[in-house]
C-alpha cells in the first residue's frame, strides 16, 4: 500500500476517533458521576444527525441549523434528566438497561414519525466544501479537518472546564463524595443536571458534525453506541481522558481494520478491546477524578 | 427572628425497624458553643444527620433560623449558615487541597464574607505548604484542618464537628482544640462531639447528653464538669 493512501486512512482514522470521542466523552461522564448505564446514549447522536438536516433546511444554513441544534439538544438533556433519568441513580443496574433500551424504541419511533425513514444526506456547508493539497499528488477534504478541528475545540474546552473551573471542581467532587458536596451548600441536583445535559449535547453534536460524511439515516445511533461503550470500556469507566484515547485508538483500528482486512471488517475493533483487556482488565485509565 | 440557630423538636428517627431517636429536643442559639456527648452508638450522629436532612427523621420538626426545614434538603440547610465537619471529615481525594478549599467558597447566608482563601490559609499554614497535594496525601491532623477550613470557606454561623480529634495524636489534638476555641471567640456557634469530656467542657457554653436516643442532660458545661457522677454514669465506659 502506498504511503499516500496510508496517509489518507490515518486522518480518516483520527477524525473518525475524535468524532467518536464526543459521544464516549458523555457515556462515560454519566457513568462515572451518575452511575448510570445509558444505552439511549446513541440516539442523541441520531437526533442530532436528524437535527442538522431538518434544521438546516428549515433555516437555510447548516451553521443556523447547527446552533438552533445545540441548543434544543441541551434543553432536551435537560428534560430527559428531570422526567426520566434522575430517577436511575440509585437504582439497580437492570432498570438502568430496562429504561434506557425502553427509550431508544422510543427515539426511533418518533425519529420516524417526525422524519420518516428515508436516508438523508445533509450538504456539506459551502464555505468548507474544498480539497486541501497535502502534498503534489495528494489532497483531503476540508470538511474532514473542520470534524477533527470542532471535536478537538471541544476536548481542550471539557478538559479545562473539569480540571480549571470551579464548576469543574464541584463535578469531580460530586463524583467523589455526593453527601459532602450538598453538605457544603451545592446543588447536587442541579449539577446532575447540567453533566447529563452536557452528555447528552456532545454526543449530538457529535451527530451533527458527522451528518454530511455519513448522512442522517434510522438506527444509525445503535451502531454509534456498541462501538463507544468499547471505548467506555478500554478507556477505563468513568475516565474522560481514557476515552480520548480508546477513541481515537477505536478509530485508527476500525480505519486500518477495513482498508488491511475489509472481509473481517468490524472484528479489528473487538480483537483490540479483548488485547487491551487482557493486559489491563480495568481499562487503559484509571477513573481520574475518584 | 427566632432566637435560635437550629432546634429539633420531639425528633424521632429510625433507620429500617430501628429506633433510634426518640423525642430529642435539642437548640442552639446564635453564637452559643455547645458540647453533644454519649457513648458510641447513642444517636449524636443520626441527630446531627437529621437536623442537616442527610435523614429523613419519622416524625418531629427541625428549624433553621426559625423556619421549618424537616425534610428539606441538605444544600438548602447548608445554605442557611450551617456547616458540617463530619466523623471521617470528606476530604473530596480527587481534588487538591487548593480545589478542596475553593470549591466550597461562598458568602455567609447574610453576606458575611469573614473568611477568604487567604485568612484560612494564614490560620493554616500547613494548608498553604501542601496546596497542589491530593487531599487523601495529608496526615490526620492536616486533613481536620483542611475540613475545618474548607467549612469556614462557606462563612457559616454555625460549625458542627463530629468527633472532632479521633484518631488524631494528643498534640495535634491540641491544635484543634485551640482552633475551635478561636472559631468560638469569633462569634459562629459551634456544636462539638468529643470522647475527651474534660476538653470539650472546657470549651463549651452548654452540654447536651444522649443516651440510647434520648436526652438525659442538657445544661451548663460547667456545672457538669464538677459532676463526676453523672459522668461515670452516662459517658463512663
Amino acid at each position: 500500500m502506498e504511503i499516500n493512501s496510508i496517509l489518507i486512512q490515518l486522518l480518516n482514522g483520527i477524525q473518525y476517533g475524535l468524532l467518536l470521542f464526543l459521544v464516549a466523552a458523555g457515556l462515560t461522564l454519566v457513568f462515572g458521576i451518575m452511575g448510570v448505564i445509558n444505552l439511549a446514549h446513541g440516539s442523541f447522536y441520531m437526533i442530532g444527525a436528524y437535527l442538522a438536516w431538518s434544521l438546516a433546511e428549515l433555516a437555510g444554513s447548516f451553521w443556523v441549523g447547527i446552533a438552533i441544534g445545540i441548543v434544543l439538544t441541551i434543553i432536551l438533556g435537560m428534560v430527559l434528566e428531570v422526567v426520566f433519568f434522575k430517577h436511575l441513580y440509585r437504582r439497580d443496574h437492570l432498570y438502568q438497561v430496562l429504561m434506557t433500551y425502553g427509550l431508544i424504541l422510543i427515539f426511533e419511533d418518533l425519529r420516524s414519525v417526525l422524519w420518516g425513514n428515508d436516508i438523508h444526506g445533509v450538504v456539506i456547508p459551502e464555505l468548507l466544501n474544498s480539497s486541501i493539497q497535502l502534498t503534489e499528488n495528494l489532497t483531503y477534504p476540508m470538511y474532514r479537518f473542520f470534524v477533527s478541528a470542532v471535536c478537538i475545540a471541544i476536548a481542550i474546552g471539557l478538559y479545562l472546564t473539569i480540571q480549571r473551573t470551579r464548576l469543574g471542581m464541584i463535578i469531580r467532587a460530586g463524583a467523589t463524595n455526593s453527601e459532602m458536596t450538598q453538605v457544603l451548600g451545592v446543588n447536587i441536583k442541579l449539577i446532575h443536571a447540567v453533566v447529563f445535559s452536557i452528555g447528552v449535547s456532545l454526543a449530538a453534536i457529535a451527530g451533527m458534525v458527522a451528518s454530511p460524511i455519513s448522512s442522517a439515516y434510522p438506527n444509525m445511533g445503535t451502531q454509534v453506541l456498541i462501538t463507544c461503550f468499547v471505548i467506555v470500556v478500554i478507556g477505563g469507566i468513568g475516565s474522560v481522558w481514557g476515552a480520548l484515547a480508546g477513541a481515537l485508538l477505536i478509530g485508527l483500528a476500525d480505519t486500518f481494520g477495513n482498508v488491511f482486512a475489509p472481509e473481517y471488517s468490524g472484528l479489528s475493533v473487538f480483537i483490540l478491546m479483548s488485547i487491551i483487556l487482557i493486559w489491563r482488565p480495568e481499562g487503559l485509565f484509571k477513573r481520574s477524578y475518584k | 427572628m427566632s432566637e435560635f440557630l437550629l432546634e429539633a423538636q420531639e425528633l424521632n428517627t429510625r433507620y429500617g425497624s430501628s429506633h433510634i431517636l426518640h423525642g430529642v429536643n435539642f437548640k442552639i442559639r446564635y453564637g452559643e458553643s455547645l458540647a453533644l456527648m454519649g457513648r458510641n452508638g447513642m444517636g449524636k450522629t443520626t441527630l446531627i444527620r437529621s437536623m442537616l436532612g442527610l435523614v429523613r427523621p419519622f416524625s418531629g420538626q427541625v428549624r433553621a433560623r426559625g423556619e421549618d426545614v424537616t425534610g428539606a434538603e441538605t444544600y438548602r440547610i447548608s445554605l442557611m449558615g450551617i456547616a458540617y465537619v463530619p466523623e471521617g471529615r470528606g476530604i473530596f481525594s480527587s481534588l487538591s487541597v487548593k480545589e478542596n478549599l475553593l470549591m466550597a467558597a461562598r458568602p455567609g447566608p447574610t453576606g458575611k464574607k469573614d473568611w477568604t482563601y487567604d485568612r484560612v490559609l494564614d490560620r493554616f499554614p500547613r494548608l498553604a505548604e501542601r496546596l497542589k497535594n491530593g487531599g487523601n496525601q495529608l496526615s490526620g491532623g492536616e486533613q481536620q484542618m483542611l475540613t475545618i477550613g474548607r467549612a469556614l470557606m462557606t462563612n457559616p454561623d454555625l460549625l458542627i464537628l463530629d468527633e472532632a480529634t479521633e484518631g488524631l495524636a494528643p498534640l495535634v489534638s491540641r491544635e484543634i482544640w485551640k482552633i475551635v476555641r478561636e472559631i468560638r471567640e469569633s462569634g459562629i456557634a459551634t456544636v462539638v462531639v468529643d470522647k475527651n469530656y474534660a476538653a470539650l467542657t472546657a470549651i463549651s457554653d452548654r452540654s447536651v447528653i444522649l443516651v440510647k436516643g434520648r436526652v438525659v442532660f442538657d445544661g451548663d458545661s460547667e456545672a457538669l464538669n464538677g459532676d463526676s457522677e453523672l459522668i461515670a454514669k452516662h459517658l463512663g465506659v
